[in-house]
């Protein structure tokens, strides 16, 4: 095969992104048959096979070991070589230690900056792997040619001059994406990627270029015969060009000769974007070649003698415009009004396109197209509905973004256009859009529905991270999920439950009208919740029917395993106990204790401070942004727009159980509170404790003398009204500068108080000499775990700890129904003082636990599960 | 002492002349007839688990008796002696409770080594004389089961592997040894963890020193006991950029002699070699003469196979001093150029051919 002679195959299927099959198997724990997977690969010509576990619902780190530890004792199968594919870096080095012999890494990229880049290259190295590196920098991910070039070249510079990787240890990802998709931007995709290989090939000796080939037919799939068609020509050219590998199905790749020449030819002006109509062209002859063997329909105008409503309904489904003006004007005159047109036969017709994509009979070019017509459609009605002064208006508003740490827009591009001319507005905040962004435009807007997208992995836990925040911010729209890695399981699993007022896979763009309509009229909108939520509930069911899931041991067992004590070295009793209250802070003291790493990660800039101010990159924007926020800290801390307050407090308390008892006097007789704590339930590894914060308390009857503190500050006070200001005037910029420095004063200020508090207030620490960056890495004795994280995930307990130091009478810092903190620029938490008491996941807890607290705290099992949800299965 | 020994400073003696490897050391002790008693000597008098066969233990409690053992093998010719701790990690110590001697033992043995070829370059100065810290491969696998009903079981990872190296890397270092060796790797994974500690070690104490990694053919099949072939062996651990890449143990020289031809072969570092002395016969003794043995080497040396020669099971001085006669007047076996190729490796090698 002539487009293989100078081309390595890297079998795809054993990869639970790209094939459901194993994916599936993979999830039902049948490793047996998941072996087979990756023997036929091996078996079909696979010369390295393409290994990866990236998927939300599953343990990838676990997954990746244990298969690829099946996999060394099948020398059929571990003759060839490995690659390790995830995104996540824990996964990647977890599977090096399972792999004797020389694997590939797939892949790391400057996403992050250089020095993680550098620290992980370093690390493959000592590991013993070669590594693809993804064309993707602290921008994003590499579309153009230029892009492309520069930032490989760039990586293979730092590769090879700081860290003297060898050059052909060195495989470049330059990004294979989608051609023919109805976007013009997208034509040029392939021609970018064959250009850049040539030219990276040159400027970087004995370096590969490898890519996903199955992303460059993506417009086409349910089309095997096409696709083919389309990535032997795609490997045909960038082969040519200096490509050297591919990921691709072994099993099923075309001869470059053997396609027929009709194809070929309209192929190949789509691949090398000869023409402007390559893509059309393409679709009109693709279903000629459908595997089914379905012929090529036959042009004619019977059409245009159907019924005004099955002319509609062709023209979009068709994509024609050239009617539609007069077939348009034809369902106005019959209808009653204007706007009838457009939910009746116009609304119907891209139902029907619709199915038809989501059975894989359309094809995304398609889409567009029939979303042309449709706007054109809308267009022209325009003025007639505004005659009737009750249009004008959009049906409802909509915000869409891809979430953060996401590059990828096609999908949600589409539902954009899709919803448009469906007379939605949309408000579309693009890419890599921040949680707080979205939400702070979504509460604005005052939008309808929310939609949400994403491409990648990680941007799954994104999504339930928004869910969270979404309730825990009171918001009552519906959200919905959409994205190539998105599931009706995962939304029903892991999002919905995060989120009470609606949760909704959409699983395709061309149904988000419908779900978005039903979700709009208010009629409806109840009963298509509740019927989802139904839908979902069984999902939720199937799936733990079906996951084998991780080891709990029961309640008993995870208490018989408890941390033990060293009770020699508890922390002597507070040199002044008791409550205190900071009343009006000096900001001022706090600038020294700012951690302005996170400060740069709001504004995209990723880097640890103060080694970006000098990054090559992005030194200068950071510079910039730096300086103004010191500016606007200048004026908010001297000229007092913010204020700053906090209270604390420090008590007697033994542990009882999982309980801290906490109490009145140094007598010890009465209690004053009972703080709650869970415990660890996971076996772990190595049989390592089941910890609960109440270890690190000496217990009742032990005879030895413990404390506990508490303390909850906020700076966020007029920090609310001073932002908005700034956004009266359309200055969003120092608007959001505002709110993201009170929130580092409070951090700041939850740091220095904490410091303060070792050193004098409770004194274990009193010679304690740390620096900020030593702070910052919690080189203290002691820790301050906050309720709501994951040493304490349960947030009501935040409720003890305002009524022990009556937060709210001495602060002015509120809890909301669901207890986040008002001002929101705010930090709570307890103080423990052992040496060895540590931070720690609680993670996965079982009924027998869920049982225990819910009648400690007086609560129905509903009301647990409902605060304990994240931490049950 | 003489300065440090440099990967490069020890590159360049290597490619004037072929340099001779010590020969057994457990066929030297075995000759001895030592009782647990004497492996208890007096400090171990009542440790609570028999000793008897810890022959790394030795270093502590018969000093003067591995002393000799060393002295002889340089007195042979011997350029190389390697320290005696082949089985002084903590994994594999722990089969006699003594874990928390690794160190030491791994400390002494260099020590010892050490003292040994000072004694002997004092009365040569213009040869001088060489340590290689022995890093053996632990009674573990690191991508093996040990159970045959569960084939992802394992019983050591690669995070314990390489804690364990550390401390025995370091300890080497320490005691004064010149080079670090990698020795009877059956499983590549254990050396992959062993050179991880090695490399990190360096990092920590701020120095290079060269390393020598040496692979084990188990059997005809050609291949190390995790089922690696001798070029994906080589594929697996080229990134440690050993000085020196080389075979040992299980065969004889007739059998291991394609393998180390193909080693030869591929291999852009210095190639070692230490063969048994044959087959052990029914007796578990191992019969093959020095006279013979340095017969068939002398013909590897003629190939250009070698840089560094020397003995594993059954060879004794003798052996070492028929291989060094055979060997004086061969020419050092040069390095292939590199080539950059793009190597990976399975179980087999994987090259790219443009």
């Amino acid at each position: 095969m002539r487009q293989q002679a100078r081309f390595i195959n890297v079998g795809e299927r054993t990869n639970v992104t790209g094939s459901a099959k194993f994916k599936k198997l993979i999830l039902n724990g049948d490793f047996e048959a998941a072996l087979d997977v990756a023997r036929q690969q091996v078996e079909n010509g696979a010369q390295i096979i393409d290994i990866n576990m990236d998927e939300a619902m599953l343990d990838s780190k676990a997954a990746m070991v244990r298969y690829l530890q099946l996999l060394a004792s099948e020398p059929d199968i571990s003759r060839v070589p490995i690659m390790v594919d995830s995104s996540k870096w824990e996964v990647i080095e977890a599977a090096l230690k399972c792999i004797q012999g020389k694997a590939v890494v797939n892949s790391i990229s400057l996403k992050e900056g250089e020095a993680p880049f550098l620290h992980q290259a370093r690390l493959l190295r000592r590991y013993g792997a070669a590594v693809v590196v993804m064309a993707f920098d602290e921008k994003g991910q590499a579309d153009t040619k230029a892009r492309k070039v520069e930032i490989c070249q760039r990586a293979y510079k730092l590769l090879t001059e700081q860290i003297g990787f060898p050059p052909e240890d060195i495989i470049f990802d330059p990004n294979i994406f989608a051609v023919a998709t109805g976007i013009e931007e997208h034509n040029n995709y392939a021609v970018d990627f064959i250009e850049a290989t040539r030219e990276i090939k040159r400027l970087c000796p004995h370096a590969k270029i490898s890519g996903g080939v199955s992303n460059v037919s993506f417009s086409f799939r349910g089309n095997d015969a096409v696709r083919e068609a389309i990535h032997s020509v795609f490997l045909y050219h960038a082969v040519a060009a200096g490509m050297d590998m591919g990921i691709v199905n072994a099993g099923q790749l075309t001869v470059y000769d053997d396609i027929p020449e009709l194809l070929k030819e309209r192929v190949e002006d789509v691949i090398l974007n000869r023409r402007d109509d390559a893509t059309e062209r393409l679709l009109e002859i693709a279903a000629q070649f459908k595997g089914d063997g379905s012929v090529a329909e036959k042009i004619d105008d019977a059409w245009r003698s159907l019924p005004v409503n099955k002319r509609l309904e062709h023209a979009l489904v068709k994509g024609i415009t050239d009617f539609i003006d007069i077939d348009t004007e034809e369902a106005r005159q019959q209808a009653e009004k204007p706007l009838h047109v457009i939910e009746g036969p116009l609304m119907d017709g891209m139902n029907v396109v619709g199915d038809l994509f989501g059975e894989g009979k359309m094809f995304l070019p398609q889409v567009v197209k029939s979303a042309r017509v449709m706007k054109k459609a809308v267009a022209y009605l325009q003025p007639y509905i505004e005659l009737e002064k009750e249009g004008g208006r959009a049906q409802g508003k909509v915000l869409l973004a891809t979430v953060k740490g996401d590059v990828h827009d096609i999908g949600k591009n589409i539902v954009g256009v899709v919803l448009q001319c469906n007379n939605f507005e949309v408000i579309d905040l693009g890419v890599m859009v921040p949680c707080a962004e979205l939400l702070r435009v979504a509460k604005e807007r005052d939008v309808d529905v929310i939609g949400l997208s994403g491409l990648i992995t990680p941007s799954l836990d994104e999504m339930v991270h928004v869910a969270k925040e979404m309730t825990r911010l009171g918001f009552t729209q519906p959200l919905l999920i959409g994205g190539a890695t998105t599931s009706k399981a995962h939304t029903a699993v892991k999002i919905e439950p995060n989120y009470a007022n609606g949760v909704v896979y959409v699983p395709n763009a061309s149904r988000s009208v419908s779900v978005v309509q039903s979700l709009i009229t208010p009629d409806s909108k109840a009963d298509y919740l509740s019927r989802i939520k139904n839908e979902y509930v069984v999902a939720r069911e199937q799936h733990a029917r079906s996951r084998p899931g991780e080891k709990l041991l029961s309640f008993a067992e995870a208490k018989a395993n408890k941390f033990q004590l060293d009770l020699s070295k508890v922390a002597p009793a507070p040199k002044q106990p008791g409550v205190h209250l900071w009343q009006d802070v000096d900001l001022n003291l706090l600038r020294d204790y700012i951690d302005w790493t996170p400060f740069f990660l709001t504004w995209q800039l990723s880097g640890k401070y103060p080694a970006i101010l000098n990054h090559a990159e992005v030194g200068m924007e950071a510079r910039r942004v730096f300086k103004d926020a010191n500016a606007i800290l200048d004026s908010m801390i001297n000229d007092g727009h913010v204020k700053g307050k906090a209270v604390f407090g420090l008590f007697p308390a033994n542990s009882d159980g999982e309980d801290i008892v906490v109490y009145t006097d140094e007598s010890r007789t009465t209690e004053k509170a009972r703080l709650y704590n869970l415990r660890q339930q996971l076996q772990l590894r190595n049989n390592a404790p089941n910890c609960s914060l109440a270890d690190f308390i000496a217990p009742v009857g032990s005879g030895v003398k413990d404390y506990i503190g508490g303390f909850a500050v906020s700076t966020g006070f007029g920090a609310d009204e001073f932002a908005a200001r700034f956004a009266a005037e359309h200055d969003d910029y120092n608007s959001i500068m505002v709110k993201a420095l009170a929130d580092r004063l409070a951090e700041a200020l939850a740091e220095y108080l904490h410091l303060k508090v070792r050193r004098e207030y409770w004194g274990y620490a009193a010679d304690e000499l740390l620096d900020n960056e030593q702070l910052i890495r919690e080189l203290y004795q002691g820790i301050r775990p906050a309720p709501g994280y994951p040493a304490c995930p349960e947030h009501t307990e935040k409720g003890t700890l305002w009524q022990l130091l009556d937060v709210e009478a001495n602060t002015g810092i509120v809890l909301t129904e669901s207890y986040a903190m008002w001002p929101g620029a705010a930090v709570s938490g307890w103080y423990f003082g052992h040496p060895d008491s540590k931070y720690f996941a609680v993670s996965k807890i079982d009924d027998d636990q869920l049982n225990d607290y819910a009648a400690k705290k007086g609560w129905s099992t509903d009301v647990a599960q409902s605060w304990l949800a994240p931490n049950l299965r | 002492m003489t300065a440090r020994l440099t990967p490069e400073h020890f590159r360049q003696l290597l490619s004037q002349r072929i340099f001779i490897l010590d020969g057994a050391m457990g066929t030297m002790i075995q000759q001895h007839c030592l009782e647990e008693a004497d492996y208890r000597g007096s400090e171990f008098a009542n440790w609570p688990s028999d000793v008897k066969g810890n022959n790394d233990l030795l270093v502590l409690t018969q000093p003067d008796l591995i002393a000799d053992i060393h002295r002889q093998y340089l007195l042979a010719g011997a350029d190389i002696v390697e320290t005696n701790s082949f089985n002084a990690t903590t994994i594999a110590m722990a089969d006699y409770q003594m874990q928390g001697l690794s160190a030491r033992i791994n400390r002494e043995s260099a020590a010892l080594a050490r003292k040994v070829c000072d004694e002997i370059t004092a009365l040569e100065p213009n040869k001088p004389r060489f340590v290689a810290g022995v890093l053996g491969p632990t009674n573990r696998t690191a991508s093996i089961s040990p159970d045959v009903n569960d084939p992802g079981f394992r019983n050591v990872s690669f995070d314990e592997l390489v804690d364990a190296y550390t401390e025995s890397t370091h300890a080497l270092i320490a005691g004064g040894a010149d080079i670090i060796m990698l020795e009877t790797i059956f499983d590549t994974l254990n050396a992959k963890a062993a050179a991880f500690a090695v490399l990190k070690v360096f990092d920590e104490v701020g120095f290079k020193l060269p390393v020598m990694i040496s692979g084990t053919i188990t059997d005809a099949s050609g291949r190390t006991l995790s089922g690696q072939t001798t070029e994906a062996f080589y594929h697996s651990l080229a990134h440690v950029e050993p000085v020196c890449f080389g075979l040992n143990c299980a065969l004889g020289p007739d059998l291991l002699r394609p393998y180390v031809e193909t080693l030869s072969g591929v291999s852009e570092a210095y190639v070692s070699v230490h063969p048994n002395a044959g087959l052990p016969n029914e007796f578990g003794e191992y019969d093959l003469g020095a006279v013979e043995m340095a017969a068939e080497i002398a013909d590897w040396a003629k190939q250009g196979f070698l840089n560094i020669v020397g003995g594993c099971c059954g060879t004794t001085p003798e052996h070492i001093k028929a291989i060094a006669d055979a060997v004086k007047d061969a020419p050092a076996r040069q390095p292939k150029a590199p080539n950059h190729s793009f190597n990976l490796a399975g179980l087999e090698a994987f090259s790219l051919e443009w």
